[in-house]
């Protein structure tokens, strides 16, 4: 059963990750790049290790998809002006 | 066409080079000597109920050191390269929906609380320094999107920032002078394993650590959200 879950993160992951490159929205491919990092923190669970897992959940999905935000609306607002 | 073959070539080298290695991967089936003496002496030795705490703080403490230091050099270059002139133009702000209003008004002591507890608890339970101050920036990061004008008091982010930093070193040098090397916690009680107050001196640590991770982190937040005005 873990082993089916795993499988399935991983497949949902890698596509996560296909979508991230591919797409031609940056704010879905943003959206994307956090998706992965929720589900690694599931797996990181599912591996036993909770530290890792916290880690990846606050930084990775939480904080550095907030700041790739910011850096989008950065770079749309000099595209307006310049 | 060429750039495909090229990219081509690469993974075909990669899979050739990487390939073995998967295939030879042969599951642990006991622990390197360096870690059973972790796991075995580890929780009577530093008194901490969480391993991979004791780890991080005291055993591989140098590295945590380095970790630190790297983040406090990730959030003085944002700080750096996205200075401003002190012009400031605040004509086109746009205020938050009030859903967002509301739901702050009641999740953001929450989410401060929770990262507190994070890392105080971070001897005890999974987490520490560096997620509890994640938690925390997490919760500034909802304020300033919800209520617009909040501002950030930069000198007392700044000044949390370097005492903590300040005050994690003093800790390490007292390790040091008190007890068996730099960053060795038991030169405060161990107390009794399991409690709040035990394990020595890596709570007080990790709080430190904890503090300064959020500081930064809310600086470097503060910084690329003060560039979008």
């Amino acid at each position: 059963m873990t082993t089916v879950i795993i499988i399935v993160l991983g497949v949902v992951m890698i596509a996560a990750a296909i979508l991230a490159i591919h797409q031609k929205s940056l704010l879905s491919a943003i959206i994307a790049a956090g998706a992965i990092s929720l589900l690694a923190s599931i797996l990181y669970i599912i591996l036993a290790a909770p530290d890792v897992a916290m880690t990846e959940a606050a930084i990775g999905s939480g904080l550095t998809t907030i700041v790739f935000l910011f850096a989008l609306n950065k770079i749309r607002k000099q595209d307006k002006d310049g | 066409m060429v750039k495909k073959i090229f990219v081509l070539v690469i993974l075909v080298f990669f899979a050739v080079m990487l390939l073995p290695l998967a295939k030879d991967l042969t599951p642990f089936q006991e622990l390197s000597p360096v870690a059973k003496k972790y796991v075995e002496d580890g929780p009577d030795e530093l008194g901490g109920a969480n391993l991979v705490t004791s780890v991080i703080v005291t055993y591989r403490g140098l590295d945590t050191l380095g970790e630190v230091a790297v983040l406090f050099i990730a959030a003085a270059g944002v700080g750096f390269f996205l200075r401003k002139d002190g012009k400031s133009n605040e004509s086109k702000k746009r205020s938050s929906s009030q859903i967002l209003q509301s739901g702050t008004t009641f999740l953001f002591p929450l989410i401060l609380v929770f990262g507190v507890y994070i890392f105080l608890h971070g001897h005890l339970t999974p987490g520490g320094g560096f997620q509890g101050g994640v938690v925390i920036a997490s919760g500034i990061v909802l304020l300033l999107l919800s209520r617009v004008a909040t501002k950030i008091n930069t000198t007392i982010l700044h000044l949390v920032e370097s005492l903590s930093g300040a005050a994690y070193i003093t800790i390490g040098v007292l390790g040091l002078v008190l007890a068996a090397g730099f960053l060795d916690n038991r030169f405060l009680d161990l107390g009794e394993f399991g409690t709040l107050l035990s394990a020595g001196a890596i709570p007080l640590i990790y709080s430190f650590i904890g503090l300064k991770v959020g500081a930064e982190l809310v600086g470097i937040i503060d910084n690329m959200q003060k560039d979008q005005q």
